[in-house]
């Protein structure tokens, strides 16, 4: 397989192709997460993305797996991570050790749910080669506290040790957590407090409060807790996210006010843009001022360095009814958008950005997913200004009248500006399972894939391969570059936060 | 009045799915006076409307549709599982509707208040269905005892629901309704199945989802089922050496919607607007009328459709419905049509329609109709 991938990379047409191919996977892996979108269904997402794995994995496994190293959703990692341990025959021995460390890098940053499932994938497919064994294992050894995981994810943690032959118990602890999985009951009463809570709570209620929110809440529902007071009791055991899930019914009723126990400004972007959306109109109005603190800090976090400095910037951001997304991914698309327009007013020269809604809108923090797409004449609009860049965040699906954004922006290439002094460039926030890519507007326009807004800095820097000006070497050696930086523990552009 | 005036709506950009191209009809002002909402029933679309002493007829009715002129726009309750705050003293339970029965009396019905319960497409496909429902009006020797006495009766057609329309569903979903939106045209693999228009913007929003449980011809069903997906009309701006600035650019792009409403009303709805119909008062309410319309059934291989329309006193359309009839359906109205011209003589209306007496007959036969014919008709010696 590999020498054969060698060789098509010798021709510059073949050369252009495998570039291609690259950035198609890339924005895949970044957008599309196997589930429902608003024009395809989970099934068709699924069937498309699995058909692009396995094309990348075999063609390009170099690329394949250098794709972990770049800011790809968790659901794409875990995919990828498991095509690569599945097929590890195909590998030479120069490359699996380079994979391993990517693997290893990656499994450490993934939210340690995803691992364990990927663990019991991997049971499941029956991969129990050396390689992965020594990969679960050290995994495992990396975990801050086996006691907590093994009463978080009880089942996760059972099958991988079962799966590695996992020994329990070092110098430090008598084998508690071992027998805790495999042999229940034997002990009396165990030493460490969340595995003893947890024997305790099957029959006291006040142990309950004790344990992680996911583990206590399946207790409650035993000892028929009352549910307001069981989540006031919890607050202090919840996670962040948990904590604003909850929120609605800790509060009595329809209650207005916003989370008083959580700081809404260490947010990451995107996740605070998809908050606010979740938030009602109402809500939204009275509140305007903290919720526009948190996200033009959550802004300017993101930003970092690149602050203020893109010069004139105009967005042409889509707020059309198909940016709502669908049951699984809600107000995902519409989400981006709003998180894209804080960051990018962040990264432009102060008072030099402005913001185009397709629907006209001049208020981001109550935008609705409503009306059709004339992207067309938002494009001129912003082209209007004159801006030195030009961001466009949308699905691609320009409808009214279709097709005509692609055109405004090819005659403006062409003819209006062919010196190439306004940058424009396309983020596309959904992955469209017919094509196998996310859609494009125009030929002389890069599209790159975007699932975090605060990812936009990199994404811009990809997109430019996308132009077809660099060539394919600079590609490999940009990938490259980012292998070296996350393998040796540096971060890779702007690396999210765990929520 | 002969033709539907649809003036005051303006088409926009299709957007297609598929084989089905929804066009979205836009109005500047809704129209003044008039709302329309919808009503819904039990029984899961199983209905049964009583038409007059001792007749009734049992069809697919999934809802209502109610106008009302009173001008003051009254909501009536939601359909509809709705989550409230609980009950207390000072906050009353919210209103609840009681679901009618599916027992309907007459397809129009005045309400209390300026209202107006109507069935839709029934009204029309009631039109279509009584079609020289009486028979043969003269007791020639050719027709049957039961056709002079029982006239068509019983009569049937058949249409198929939305949901089995492939792709109709889906479309509907993915449809982005444009502001001011009053009104669409749904075309299946470009042949156009159905024109629906309401009065104001709110009213469509609401019944958006409902054209999914209409009736659909067989043609479209079939077209809908057998076509490939149709093409979009993207827009296309020619790069001359004229494109030199950014107000032409605009102006091109602004000429390619102009272009497109255009197209659609002169090339893709021109046979529903350009036909003349026999239009049927059913109800006067106030300054709007309710009409329900039958095409010409001219056999010139051009869609023929059926429909119910509310018009205002200068004849804009402020309410449409319409539902194309399939080639078999045509030829039946056509047949009959010149039957009755022909005074239900099988000589002269075998002249008219340049044939013989024994092709009309068999004509006649393979259109459903072979129990208005006498045993043997056709062996008799032509007068």
């Amino acid at each position: 397989m590999a020498t054969s991938t060698e060789t098509i990379r010798t021709g510059t047409g073949a050369d252009l192709v495998a570039a291609e191919d690259v950035l198609l996977f890339v924005n895949a892996a970044i957008t599309a997460t196997g589930q429902r979108e608003f024009r395809s269904t989970a099934y068709q997402q699924r069937l498309s993305l699995d058909f692009l794995h396995e094309y990348v994995r075999v063609n390009y496994r170099r690329v394949y797996a250098a794709a972990l190293a770049l800011d790809i959703n968790d659901h794409n990692a875990v995919r990828i991570v498991q095509g690569l341990l599945e097929s590890a025959a195909d590998a030479t021995a120069e490359e699996k050790r380079t994979e391993g460390r990517l693997i290893a890098a990656r499994l450490a940053k993934l939210p340690p749910q995803r691992v364990y499932r990927l663990f019991r994938v991997l049971r499941g497919a029956k991969v129990n080669n050396r390689r992965t064994r020594a990969i679960m294992r050290d995994w495992l050894a990396a975990r801050p506290d086996p006691a907590h995981d093994a009463v978080k994810y009880r089942a996760g943690l059972k099958t991988a040790a079962r799966h590695v032959h996992l020994r329990f118990g070092g110098p430090g602890e008598p084998g508690e957590t071992g027998d805790f999985l495999f042999r229940p009951g034997r002990r009396p009463r165990y030493r460490h407090q969340l595995l003893d809570a947890w024997r305790r709570a099957h029959y006291e209620q006040g142990a309950v409060d004790k344990l992680p929110f996911t583990v206590a809440e399946g207790f409650a529902a035993r000892h028929g807790m009352k549910r307001e007071v069981f989540l006031e009791r919890m607050v202090p055991r919840m996670t962040r996210l948990e904590r604003l899930r909850t929120q609605g019914q800790r509060s009595a009723g329809n209650d207005v006010r916003l989370p008083t126990d959580i700081d809404l400004t260490v947010m990451p972007l995107t996740r605070l843009a998809l908050y606010v959306l979740s938030l009602g109109f109402e809500v939204r109005g009275l509140h305007r001022k903290e919720l526009t603190h948190a996200l033009r800090t959550a802004a300017r976090r993101a930003a970092g360095p690149h602050a203020g400095s893109w010069g004139r910037v105009a967005a042409v951001l889509d707020d059309s009814y198909s940016s709502s997304g669908s049951g699984e991914k809600r107000r995902r698309p519409l989400a981006v958008a709003l998180a894209c327009h804080f960051l990018l007013e962040a990264l432009a020269a102060p008072g030099a950005y402005i913001p185009l809604w397709t629907s006209g809108g001049t208020d981001p923090l109550l935008v609705r997913p409503w009306g059709p797409t004339p992207l067309g004449t938002r494009v001129l609009d912003a082209l209007e200004h004159g801006p030195d860049r030009l961001v466009i965040v949308s699905d691609g699906w320009d409808n009214a009248p279709p097709g005509l954004a692609g055109e405004v922006l090819r005659v403006w290439r062409t003819r209006l500006d062919p010196d190439r002094r306004t940058a424009v460039v396309h983020m596309n926030p959904v992955y469209d399972a017919d094509g196998f890519d996310v859609r494009h507007l125009a030929q002389g326009v890069p599209t790159a894939g975007i699932r975090d807004a605060e990812d936009l800095p990199a994404l811009v820097e990809i997109a430019q391969f996308a132009e077809g000006r660099t060539g394919t070497a600079a590609l490999y050696a940009y990938l490259d570059r980012q292998v070296a930086r996350f393998v040796s523990g540096e971060k890779a552009g702007a690396h999210r936060e765990q929520a | 009045m002969n033709r539907p005036e649809l003036a005051g709506l303006a088409a926009r950009p299709a957007q297609v799915w598929g084989g089905i191209r929804l066009v979205p009809l836009v109005r500047e002002q809704p129209v003044e006076g008039l709302r329309l909402h919808r009503e819904v029933y039990t029984g899961y679309g199983n209905g049964v409307v009583d038409v007059g002493p001792r007749t009734h007829y049992t069809s697919y009715i999934p809802h209502g549709f109610v106008a009302d002129w009173s001008g003051e726009g009254a909501r009536s309750a939601a359909y509809g599982t709705q989550l409230g705050a609980g009950t207390s003293p000072g906050n009353p339970p919210p209103r609840t509707a009681r679901l009618q029965r599916n027992r309907h009396h007459r397809m129009a019905k005045r309400q209390p208040g300026d209202r107006l319960r109507f069935l839709p497409l029934h009204l029309a496909m009631e039109g279509y269905l009584a079609l020289h429902f009486g028979g043969p009006a003269v007791a020639w020797e050719e027709w049957s005892r039961q056709a002079l006495r029982d006239g068509l009766s019983p009569r049937a057609e058949d249409a198929y629901m939305g949901w089995s329309v492939r792709g109709l569903g889906d479309a509907l979903r993915a449809f982005e309704i444009h502001p001011g939106q009053c009104g669409v045209m749904v075309y299946a693999a470009d042949a156009l199945a159905a024109a629906f228009v309401l009065p104001h913007p709110d009213d469509y929003r609401l019944l958006h989802p409902s054209l999914v449980q209409d009736l659909y011809g067989e043609l479209v069903h079939q077209y809908a089922l057998y076509g490939a997906p149709v093409a979009e009309f993207a827009a296309r701006i020619s790069d001359g050496p004229h494109l030199r600035t950014l107000a032409g650019l605009r102006a091109a792009a602004r000429a390619q919607e102009r272009e497109w409403a255009e197209a659609h009303d002169t090339l893709f709805a021109r046979e529903l607007l350009d036909t003349s119909y026999a239009f049927d008062r059913v109800y006067r309410m106030g300054s709007f009328t309710l009409w329900r319309f039958l095409p010409p059934f001219l056999r010139n291989g051009e869609g023929q459709h059926i429909g119910e329309t509310i018009t205002d006193h200068k004849g804009q359309v402020a309410y449409l419905k319409t539902f194309r009839l399939s080639e078999a359906q045509i030829r039946r109205g056509h047949l009959l049509h010149r039957l009755s011209d022909a005074d239900w003589r099988l000589a002269q209306a075998a002249v008219t329609l340049g044939t013989t007496e024994e092709e009309l007959v068999r004509r006649i036969r393979a259109a459903g109709f072979e129990s208005l014919l006498r045993v043997g008709a056709q062996r008799r010696k032509p007068r």
